[in-house]
């Protein structure tokens, strides 16, 4: 229906055109120097400015986030699988994975930073915010990429729907606000299998609530060309293992209400993530 | 927004005519011949949306191909209420969804015309709109509202009708091929839009004035039991509740995560719920999360009926967890059987959750029986 009305009214806006003008011949193209207004029929005279190339001043960011256990990449297709051991010998599964990242900055070479705004939630177990558009930055070489894992204090006494739609609260008594991550799966203990919650967000403890997000920071790069991709990588055996060897028997689940565990993945966190390949094109 | 860019197009158009045209030429641009409006689309109707969901989630989900209207509505509504969809003229929809139990039943399994019972247990229906994956039943087999309202009419546990048989009965009606011309613009009646025509109904089924959403607006206080039993659902400690990961919090009002898990019930499954649609042995032993809005109208509860009353399910959560190979890791203390709550634990969790249920959902005028 809507097809139709729109092909009937092009078929009506010719019409107009043809029968409503004079026969006079000319330039027809607005674009070119000798427009002729009252041209009807193009003869061929335009004239035009050299067009100028294409120059971008700036480029676009876009962040990829892989995932990888020591080496072995690590996507939902191999979830549910005792594929991976830790440093502490614990041969492990994942069933779900999913972080928040925020923040998304670029260090300039005089220490200060080009902010691009926003919060992606990457989420593994369903392929989601695997890929994020962070936005623009002048075209240039920094110093360094950062982001925070998780929410800041500031951001995280926000409210943002899409995140609560996705039941990502950390609850009120433990400090409120979001999750940073939740990372759960099965471990190996005398044989049987056992559950893993590995949740990480505010450190709580007793009342007292203390901020633990992670600010990461990796390696510069110039941004040369209008679209660049850069790929943030993930290896999830850190969680397990720099400074604190994690022993998944001591530490497995009601980990959000547990301030030591809290602090210790926020300290093998600053670990986890590094810079992966970057491409650029025009 | 199409209309708009036609308009846009329009006046450009006109200006481009002019332009180019000598000033002594200029011929009246005859007036655009009026576009052929389709009769009896409905009159539009704007979904009502909630402070507590407006506040804190997203907006809700509507079909860009069904949209709402005041008559495909009144239509759907006049269609759930009616056993004329059904074999022998004997079930509606509302049997085994009717409005004093959340649009749910009573019993364990509900029974259809041909007196055969099925194994799953009938599900509320409320706030379908904001299924943010669009999935619906317990397996989350049907991918939308108008998707799922096609399954009863046939399915021979339920309503045991051939759709040629359920369309000429309403064909032959005295009212519905009118109310269909108003709804949709044509009296041909067929499958599609009744299924369209209910899932408008559906939609406008919206649950969000139960004494915790009036707590979260301000308007009232709840009991120091209340609270409590709220701190509880929260607790992620060996003899708290830790239902939040799964059940939704004060940001999420919906009460649900909308997502399917094992909650611990079996061992070994019967059923496999999600496993068998999906094929993925992964998700054997996996079903929709339910609302926890409106359990004081919708017992008995799990997929299967299997808990008569709240206190079974207490006790579930509490000491009747059991290992699976599916079991979710969010079930943190599966390890001890469950959460380990005291009675007066569970005592409180439970006036928590019952301050979730809303009465005036199921006695809204908007949402009875219209037929007479
Ligand atoms: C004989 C009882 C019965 C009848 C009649 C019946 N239903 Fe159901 N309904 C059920 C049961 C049982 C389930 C859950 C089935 C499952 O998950 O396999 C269900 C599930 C649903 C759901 C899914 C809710 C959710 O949140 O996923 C909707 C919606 C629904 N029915 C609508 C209808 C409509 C519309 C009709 C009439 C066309 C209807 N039902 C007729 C018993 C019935
Ligand atoms: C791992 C996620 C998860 C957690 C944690 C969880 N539930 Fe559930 N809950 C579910 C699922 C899934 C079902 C449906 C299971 C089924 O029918 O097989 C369910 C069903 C229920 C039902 C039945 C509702 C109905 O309409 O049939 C109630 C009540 C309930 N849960 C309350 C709680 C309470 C209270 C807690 C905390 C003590 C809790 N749940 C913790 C996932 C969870």
């Amino acid at each position: 229906m809507k097809l139709i009305t729109k092909s009937l009214l092009g078929i009506f806006l010719l019409g107009t055109l043809f029968t409503s003008c004079s026969k006079d011949e000319g330039c027809t193209d607005p674009a070119a120097n000798n427009f002729d207004v009252e041209a009807l029929k193009d003869d061929g005279s335009c004239t035009y400015d050299k067009l100028p190339e294409e120059v971008h001043e700036e480029s676009h960011i876009t962040f990829n986030f892989m995932h990888h256990f020591d080496g072995i990449p690590v996507t939902a297709a191999n979830f549910n699988q005792f594929n991976f051991v830790t440093a502490n010998g614990d041969t492990i599964s994942i069933t779900k994975l999913r972080y928040l990242v925020s923040d998304m900055r670029l260090y300039t070479t005089s220490g200060d930073s080009v902010m691009m705004n926003g919060y992606n939630l990457v989420d593994l177990t369903n392929g989601t915010g695997l890929s994020y558009e962070a936005g623009e930055s002048d075209l240039g070489a920094f110093a360094g990429i950062g982001f925070n894992f998780g929410f800041d204090t500031t951001d995280n006494a926000g409210n943002y729907l899409d995140l609560n739609s996705a039941n990502w609260n950390w609850p009120v008594m433990i400090g409120a606000g979001y999750h940073n991550m939740q990372f759960e799966g099965k471990y190996k203990f005398n044989g049987a299998d056992s559950l893993y919650a590995y949740h990480n967000g505010t450190a709580s403890n007793m009342g007292a609530h203390e901020q633990n997000h992670i600010s990461v920071r990796l390696p510069g790069i110039a941004l040369n060309e209008h679209n660049v991709v850069v790929t943030i990588e993930m290896n999830i055996a850190e969680w397990f293992r720099n400074p604190n060897t994690w022993d998944l028997n001591a530490n497995h689940s009601n980990l959000m209400m547990n301030y030591g565990a809290q602090k210790m993945m926020q300290a093998n966190g600053y670990n986890v993530f590094s810079l992966g390949a970057v491409s650029q094109r025009k | 927004m199409v209309r708009k860019s036609l308009n846009i197009l329009l006046v450009i158009g006109m200006v481009i005519s002019f332009y180019s045209c000598s000033k002594n030429k200029i011929e009246p641009i005859p007036p655009p011949e009026p576009v052929p409006q389709p009769t009896g689309v409905g009159t539009p109707a704007v979904l009502f949306v909630p402070q507590v969901f407006l506040q804190s989630i997203n907006p809700p989900i509507i079909p860009a191909n069904n949209p709402q209207t005041v008559e495909g509505i009144a239509l759907g509504r006049k269609l759930f209420y009616d056993p004329i969809l059904s074999g022998d003229g004997t079930q509606a929809c509302a049997d085994c969804h009717a409005p004093e139990f959340s649009f749910t039943d009573s019993n364990q399994f509900s029974t259809g015309i041909t007196m055969l019972q099925g194994n799953r247990n009938s599900m509320a229906i409320f706030n379908a709109a904001w299924n943010w994956n669009g999935q619906f039943f317990w397996d989350g087999r049907a991918n939308s509202l108008e998707e799922q309202a096609l399954g009863p009419v046939v399915n021979p546990i339920e309503m045991n009708n051939t759709w040629p048989a359920a369309m000429a009965s309403l064909q032959a009606d005295g009212l519905y091929p009118s109310m269909f011309n108003d709804a949709f613009g044509t009296t041909v009646i067929d499958s599609n839009l009744v299924a369209m025509a209910i899932a408008q109904f559906e939609r406008t089924l919206v649950s969000a004035n139960s004494r915790f959403d009036r707590f979260l607006l301000g308007q009232l206080a709840l009991t120091p039991q209340e609270l409590s039993g709220f701190n509880i659902f929260n607790d992620g400690n060996l003899g708290g509740g830790d239902c939040f990961h799964c059940h939704g919090s004060a940001a999420n009002p919906l009460w649900t995560d909308n997502d399917f898990h094992n909650n611990g019930l079996d061992a070994t499954f019967t059923d496999n719920g999600l496993g068998a649609i999906t094929g993925n042995p992964n998700d054997n032993g996996k079903f929709k999360t339910p609302s926890l809005r409106n359990l004081a109208y919708t017992a008995p509860y799990m997929h299967d009926g299997r808990f008569a009353t709240l206190d079974e399910v207490l006790d579930h959560y509490s000491q009747g967890v059991v290992m699976s190979p599916t079991i979710d890791a969010l079930m943190q203390h599966a390890g001890t059987g469950g959460t380990q709550m005291s009675p007066s634990t569970k005592a409180d969790l439970k006036a928590f959750l019952l301050s979730l249920s809303d009465p005036d959902f199921i006695t809204n005028p908007a949402f009875q029986d219209p037929n007479p």
